[in-house]
């Protein structure tokens, strides 16, 4: 812990600690809208553990509440989870050269924030401590903050107040800006937002974001079609 | 309810083999540095296209003014290399502001 604590230092133990407090507010409004929703209390808590994932898991819930099966909830939440196949293979090198048990509780950690705060870093020793660091405390704060929620009913329902909906993808925007000063990344990107925006009202939640990778298609083959001269 | 508990059981285990599919396939490919940074480019266009939804839309629709403006503020303060804390604060605090003065 206290190695982690000298490989990142100070501010970024700072930042994490933030998006943590973040994390837990959200999770203690999961916790409770979960048990106001009719939920025993097992559920939330369990959703949280098993899953980690909070838009997948408020997806679940939502839908599970308003009567829906609860395998076509199962398949919208895994098509929002889907994003997690190509984070692990950007970000799998903080997992590298670790035993399989290590390496399965590593990738259970990873979220959103886990992955945009290892991408913030170059150095594999850095990326490492910063990936577990990250993980571990959001697990922590996430789960112990549903429980809290849920104990609590309906403490805080309205995380909107306080704005915590666009502290998460300002947190997100932070932590990826310095990536988009590469060119071919910035019109991926600028191109995969046009399509996520666009798709949005007619796809089911999670797709748009993984339909967006057209965008790093596109900016390829423009690449290779200047690259090769007809 | 036991219905229930197999839908969260098999949500857990679909939603593990998303994320330890991408550390265990990287073990048995060896990527070439071109490979690795498209993965990277592909996790960041992934990142800013959950960025982009995210704060402008709601459930299909319109998230009102509050949010993208707060992600704006935030956006703009992270351009301008504020300090991660700085950048996050502000944009919740825009957003709850403006909550707070009846802007949606």
């Amino acid at each position: 812990m206290r190695s982690i604590y000298r490989t990142l230092g100070p501010e970024v133990i700072r930042s994490i600690t933030l998006v943590c407090l973040a994390d837990a507010l959200v999770g203690v409004s999961f916790g409770a809208i979960a048990v106001s929703a009719g939920f025993p209390l097992w559920i939330p808590i369990l959703l949280s553990v098993v899953v980690f994932a909070g838009a997948a898991q408020f997806l679940f819930i939502g839908l599970v509440a308003a009567g829906g099966n609860p395998l076509a909830a199962v398949a919208a939440a895994l098509l929002v989870n889907a994003r997690h196949l190509p984070f692990g293979f950007a970000v799998g090198d903080a997992l590298a050269r670790a035993g399989f048990l290590r390496r399965l509780i590593g990738s259970h950690l990873m979220t959103d924030e886990t992955v945009a705060f290892t991408l913030a870093e170059d150095d594999p020793r850095r990326r490492r401590a910063v990936y577990w660091a990250t993980g571990s405390a959001l697990f922590v704060c996430w789960n112990v903050a549903v429980v809290l929620g849920g104990l609590a009913g309906t403490a805080i329902s309205d995380t909107d107040a306080l704005g915590l909906d666009a502290a998460f993808p300002a947190v997100l925007l932070a932590l990826v800006l310095p990536s988009l000063s590469d060119p071919r990344t910035r019109w991926a990107a600028l191109i995969g937002v046009v399509v996520a925006l666009a798709t949005t009202p007619v796809l089911p939640a999670g797709a748009p974001v993984l339909l967006a990778l057209v965008g790093v298609a596109v900016v390829e083959l423009v690449r290779r079609r200047e690259r090769t001269p007809a | 309810m036991t219905g229930l508990l197999v839908a969260i059981a098999v949500l857990g285990v679909g939603t593990l083999g998303f994320r330890l599919a991408g550390p265990l396939l990287r073990e048995r490919l060896t990527l070439s540095p071109r490979i690795e940074s498209l993965m990277g480019r592909l996790t960041v266009v992934l990142l800013v296209a959950l960025v982009a939804t995210t704060a402008t839309l709601e459930g299909g629709g319109f998230a009102g003014v509050a949010r993208p403006a707060g992600v704006l503020v935030g956006g703009v303060l992270a351009w301008r290399k504020a300090p991660f804390v700085v950048v996050v604060i502000a944009a919740a605090a825009t957003a709850a502001g403006l909550r707070l003065l009846g802007v949606p």
